[in-house]
């Protein structure tokens, strides 16, 4: 897949002195999802207006389907929409009027057809003559959308897309999306909520304090990160773990019946073999046995400590 | 050029004046006639013509003030309207989109300021020709006259612009028309002609702009004026200039819009 955005050691200090970006490299490649996970305050949105030039860049550079962001802003930012954070939306204007406006902005012939087709699409038809300051807060970011799609942007950034927004619109927004992937539309998504990027994403880029910690493909990175446990059932309770077995990171269930073993899916020997081994001569019978995987969330939660304890 | 760009927020700041169409239109003119009814019927008819010589060949005290609260109407509006159009996405924050866009600072700088002149031109329109259902009107020099008028509704727009985009709050936004541009226009001369004034205040009235833009205006209609009307002229193209000149500064630096 061809590269679509590609961002070059950007920095952005503003002028309150913070630092908001380190130095970031990213190439974003064409029709993927992309979704950048950080806590409050990492820098998301500022990445964001870096790339489509609400604000400006300390040093480094952008391109947009090779178009530098800054010297050939008019190509570059004609291909990119945005749905930004917060609900800002004027307060006179009516839903329909707005997207035509949007898409007139951003340099496109009116084209009704599509503004009416979009407008279904995000279940905004029967509001179209709707005052927008009437409009509930789940309205207001279907218009959001409906505007940052007005000019067919080939390039989507999504700014927290549901936060306070209801499960009927995300279920809605999800669906969209990828219909809008289906159609060749590179996404970007910024969010602190890990389910979102687990349940959407191709990849994910965890970003905190401006700096981006990695971006790999999701399932690499689960993989890749994540511990496993292994659960084990136990056919008659035990009290306490055998002697034998301390060498092991085994935690006993409170009822005795239940050990769970924690390895690391880095390393090349998980031990399972010789722990099994090991339970057979402790006399242990087994019932079941089932892994399962640390969440992103536990992931994320690792390399933020790791990275704050650095 | 993006066009479609320039076009959609012209039509959209026009759209907005359609949709509170009575308190852009109509509040202006209605006090212009409040003003024409006090000031131009009721103390007019006691005072005598102004301009002439001895009472003869003067303008009829009505028709003097007419230029003056044209004037007034055409600051006041220019810049609030402007600065209004420019303040208020900064406010709700849908100024995203305008910076997110394929314009230039330029073609923002069209739509909106040209959105503002237009509407302060019809609203002049307007109100000359309610005035002149009360006052016999004539107009000495219609290409004089027409310079002033759309000169001024450019140059105060292009103003009352750079004020929306310095502004940071709603009393900023109503701080400059409210303190330096109302005065102004009524110690410019809207009511009176300086040789009225003591000498002292007709020396210092001598540093106020917009005595210019009064005096060459009226001059366009009555061939009275205080100053010569090329002056005039040359004092609106200045001020012209340096709205131009700030803007394309504030252009260069992305002054207040861009972090
Ligand atoms: N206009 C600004 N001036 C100064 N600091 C800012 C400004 N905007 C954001 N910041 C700071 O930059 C950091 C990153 O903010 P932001 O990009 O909004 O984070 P996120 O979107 O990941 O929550 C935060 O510490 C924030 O306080
Ligand atoms: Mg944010």
């Amino acid at each position: 897949m061809p590269t679509i955005v590609s961002i070059k050691n950007l920095c952005k200090t503003y002028s309150s002195g913070h630092q908001a970006l380190k130095s970031i490299n990213l190439d974003i490649e064409e029709g993927e999802i992309i979704a950048l996970l950080g806590p409050n305050g990492a820098g998301k949105t500022t990445l964001i207006s870096a790339i489509c030039g609400i604000i400006k860049t300390t040093s480094g550079s952008v391109t947009v389907n090779g178009y530098d962001t800054v010297k050939q802003y008019r190509k570059s930012r004609g291909l990119i929409g945005l749905v930004p954070q917060e609900l800002t939306l004027g307060a006179f204007e009516k839903v329909q009027s707005t997207l035509a406006f949007s898409r007139g902005l951003f340099g496109k012939k009116p084209n009704p057809e599509h503004i009416e087709q979009l407008l279904k699409d995000l279940s905004l038809w029967d509001k179209r003559d709707s005052v927008l300051m009437m409009l509930s807060g789940g309205m207001k970011r279907r218009v959001l959308i409906g505007k940052a799609l007005a000019h067919e942007p080939r390039v989507l950034f999504l700014d927290e897309p549901t936060a306070g927004v209801d499960v009927e619109l995300r279920k809605d927004m999800w669906k969209l999306v990828s219909k809008l992937r289906d159609s060749g539309v590179t996404i970007i998504l910024t969010t602190h909520y890990i389910e979102e990027a687990e349940e959407i994403a191709d990849r994910v880029g965890v970003i905190n304090n401006g700096e981006l910690l990695l971006v790999e493909d999701k399932t690499d990175l689960m993989n890749k990160l994540g511990s496993k446990q292994l659960n084990i059932e136990l056919r008659a309770p035990v009290t306490e773990i055998p002697q034998s077995l301390s060498d092991y990171n085994l935690e006993l269930s409170e009822n005795g019946t239940h050990l769970t073993y924690t390895y690391d899916v880095k390393s090349n020997r998980t031990g399972i073999t010789s722990l099994l081994q090991a339970l057979n001569n402790a006399g242990l019978q087994l019932k079941d046995l089932h892994t399962s995987q640390s969440s992103l969330e536990e992931i994320f939660v690792n390399l933020v400590n790791n990275d704050q304890a650095q | 050029m993006n066009w479609n760009a320039i076009k959609v927020i012209y039509i959209s700041e026009m759209m907005r004046t359609w949709n509170t169409l009575a308190q852009s239109i109509a509040s202006p003119v209605i006090s212009t006639v409040l003003y024409f009814v006090v000031f131009g019927s009721a103390i007019g008819s006691r005072i005598e013509s102004v301009g002439g010589v001895n009472g003869e060949g003067g303008v009829s005290y009505g028709a003097f003030i007419v230029p003056g609260l044209m004037m007034l109407s055409l600051l006041t509006q220019s810049i609030s309207n402007a600065s209004f159009g420019i303040y208020f996405p900064k406010f709700t924050g849908t100024i995203y989109e305008l910076l997110s866009a394929p314009i230039s600072f330029f073609e923002v700088v069209l739509g909106y300021v040209g959105a503002a002149a237009t509407k302060s031109f019809i609203i002049g329109i307007i109100i000359l020709g309610t005035a002149g259902s009360f006052v016999d009107l004539q107009i000495a020099h219609p290409f004089w006259m027409m310079a002033f008028f759309i000169l001024t509704c450019v140059t105060f727009s292009l103003f009352g612009f750079i004020i929306g985009i310095w502004a940071d709050s709603f009393e900023k936004l109503q701080l400059i028309p409210l303190l330096v541009i109302t005065p102004l226009v009524f110690l410019g001369g809207s009511f009176y002609t300086i040789d009225m004034l003591p000498n002292i205040w007709q020396k210092i009235s001598l540093f106020n702009p917009v005595l210019y833009l009064i005096s060459g205006f009226r001059w366009s209609f009555f061939e009275v004026s205080d100053v010569g009307h090329h002056l005039s002229m040359a004092i609106v193209l200045l001020f012209l200039f340096i709205c131009m000149g700030i803007i394309w500064w504030m252009f260069k630096t992305g002054y207040k819009l861009r972090q």
